[in-house]
């Protein structure tokens, strides 16, 4: 079994998401090769070469590529597939607009949003916001996959891959790129960190979400979430959203402050380690899977906690 | 110019659903029914385009069981012209929806079809994308922001280090995310107003394609659940507890 994962990148180095979708990626067969697509990726291309468990690095230098459209990629990992037993990639906004395209170019099904792998053509995957499991096997020559990289470890370095180049077809002019409104941050990443501080709609302002969560965040060197509720009102943008359609964290750590806890948004986070719910509402839906639950004003009880933490630290 | 809007009947969203015991499925027997939210948000943005004078024609498809014509009528409230409803009881996969909805496309000739971005009971993401694949046409997914200019469709999307503006040419696909708009409610009037609008009806099997599943479902499951845990007093025990378990 060789298997194909597709590279994010940003030029200098490799997304989080794909080296956790590489660990899903080794468990499918026992051959992995990674796709780097774009123009001056060759330094990605080298990294990706030295990662643990990739015997083959592809890379398609080129601009076509640049800000992974969904039809250029999709083409080139189509031209590819020939030789492969199986197209993955993370469960990313890249991953999910491009691998469909890719399965149905070649006539397969996708297997979407993989948490376990059972076996070559055999797969665990959520349904209904995570309220039930399948376990799904294929019956296609290929398997087109992508991988919820919650539940997988990142891969590290240890590898001494070759990198070969590849090219595409020349991509038809069906879409083309205006601009990014990128949200920087140097906070840890949303969907990697080890501790992450939400908040919801009962911080009523996107002046309060900012002056009570970032102090708390701080403390704990978290990366911050928000509830649908709360990225709906513009209290947070919607690179914060965790759950069913946002992103999909696993943190040791997730502290939900005022956040009801609709089954969407459970969906996104109830795999933390443990987590803290804070929320004025005792009968809130989000103390039923809280490990710790207060009962509290989040107005007052967020400033205390971050005076606790900050306190702590010295 | 027209537009085709996919849509599927799928347990409403307040709903929690239970899985059976047997491991066979989930069951979905007397549960209430709706419209998949992202369609609804589809249909509500096609209707928008015509109200600015973009669309002239909105035609709404649905593939599923006989009661799938109430999705449809459902739709046909908000203000589509007319309904198709492909009939079955088997439903299939995305791939297999993708190639019927292909059939339809290439009856209709649309220049633009809106879809939502994934359906909440499978949450596949997938049925845009391949339409768009088969058809060989552009996409544009998880569409927070959508304008017509010219021959092409101008759309933010929602990804996932903020925001990115495409242009994609006509015809195209596009696939909704919630934030594109808010869907409007159906009056009384369109209501009844919407029970006679033309509703076509036709059999899966008239389409003569293979729509069998690829996949083959081995069981489903219930998620291990987590049960509640304690309820603290105050910050200065929470913390006291974290800093125990040594998680700060």
């Amino acid at each position: 079994m060789t298997v194909l994962l597709l590279a994010e990148h940003d030029t200098a180095a490799i997304a989080d998401a794909t080296l956790r979708a590489l660990a899903a990626a080794r468990q499918i067969g026992s051959e992995v090769h990674v796709l780097v697509a774009g123009s001056g990726a060759g330094a990605v291309a080298d990294a990706a070469a030295r990662l643990d468990g990739v015997a083959r690095v592809l890379l398609a230098d080129s601009e076509n590529y640049d800000q992974m459209l969904a039809e250029p990629v999709a083409a080139l990992l189509a031209s590819l597939a020939d030789g492969y037993d199986a197209i993955v990639a993370a469960s990313t906004a890249v991953g999910k607009s491009v691998m469909p395209r890719v399965a149905a170019l070649l006539d397969v099904m996708q297997v979407s949003d993989v948490v376990a792998v059972d076996g070559p053509k055999t797969f665990k995957r959520p349904i209904y916001a995570g309220n039930a499991i399948q376990t799904v096997t294929s019956s296609d020559a290929t398997i087109v996959a992508t991988i919820r990289t919650a539940g997988f470890q990142a891969a590290g370095e240890g590898g001494s891959a070759v990198v070969e180049a590849v090219s595409g077809p020349e991509p038809a002019a069906l879409s083309e790129f205006v601009e990014n409104f990128t949200v920087t941050s140097d906070r840890p990443e949303l969907t990697s960190a080890r501790v992450v501080v939400s908040g919801g709609r009962a911080l009523g302002s996107a002046e309060a979400f900012e002056r009570l969560l970032t102090p708390l965040a701080d403390a704990l060197g978290a990366a911050i979430g928000a509830s649908r509720a709360a990225v709906d009102a513009g209290y947070a943008p919607n690179t914060c959203q965790v759950g069913q359609t946002g992103k999909i964290v696993a943190p040791d750590l997730y502290i939900a402050a005022g956040i009801s806890g609709a089954i969407q948004h459970l969906a996104g986070m109830k795999d933390a380690k443990v987590i803290v719910a804070i929320n004025s509402d005792a009968d809130a839906p989000i103390f039923q899977l809280a490990d710790f639950g207060l009962v509290a004003d989040i107005f007052t009880a967020l400033p205390e906690l971050t005076a606790a933490l900050e306190a702590r630290a010295r | 110019m027209k537009i085709i809007v996919p849509i599927k009947r799928v347990v409403d969203p307040s709903i929690r659903i239970s899985v059976k015991a047997d491991g066979s499925g989930v069951d979905t027997s007397n549960l209430k029914m709706s419209i998949n939210p992202f369609d609804e948000v589809a249909v509500e943005e096609a209707l928008r385009l015509r109200e600015v004078g973009t669309a002239s024609e909105i035609v709404v498809v649905s593939i599923g069981p006989a009661k799938a014509e109430e999705t449809l009528r459902h739709a046909l409230a908000m203000g589509p012209d007319r309904a198709l409803h492909i009939e079955t009881d088997e439903m299939p996969e995305p791939l297999g929806i993708a190639k019927l909805l292909r059939a339809v496309i290439a009856d209709e000739a649309p220049d633009l079809v809106i879809l939502g971005k994934q359906a909440i009971d499978d949450d596949s993401n997938q049925t845009g994308q391949m339409l768009a694949a088969l058809l060989g046409w552009g996409q544009a997914t998880f569409a927070s922001k959508l304008g017509i200019e010219g021959g092409n469709a101008v759309v933010t999307r929602e990804v996932d280090g903020g925001l990115q503006t495409i242009r994609v040419g006509l015809p195209a696909i596009v696939t909704t995310d919630l934030r594109l708009n808010t869907p409007r409610y159906a009056s009384l009037p369109n209501i009844m107003k919407a029970r006679k609008k033309p509703l076509d009806k036709r059999p899966l099997a008239a389409f003569g394609l293979d729509t069998r599943p690829r996949l083959t479902v081995l069981k489903t499951e219930a998620p291990v659940t987590r049960t509640a845990g304690v309820k603290l007093a105050s910050v200065t025990e929470l913390v006291e507890r974290l800093g125990r378990a040594g998680i700060i």
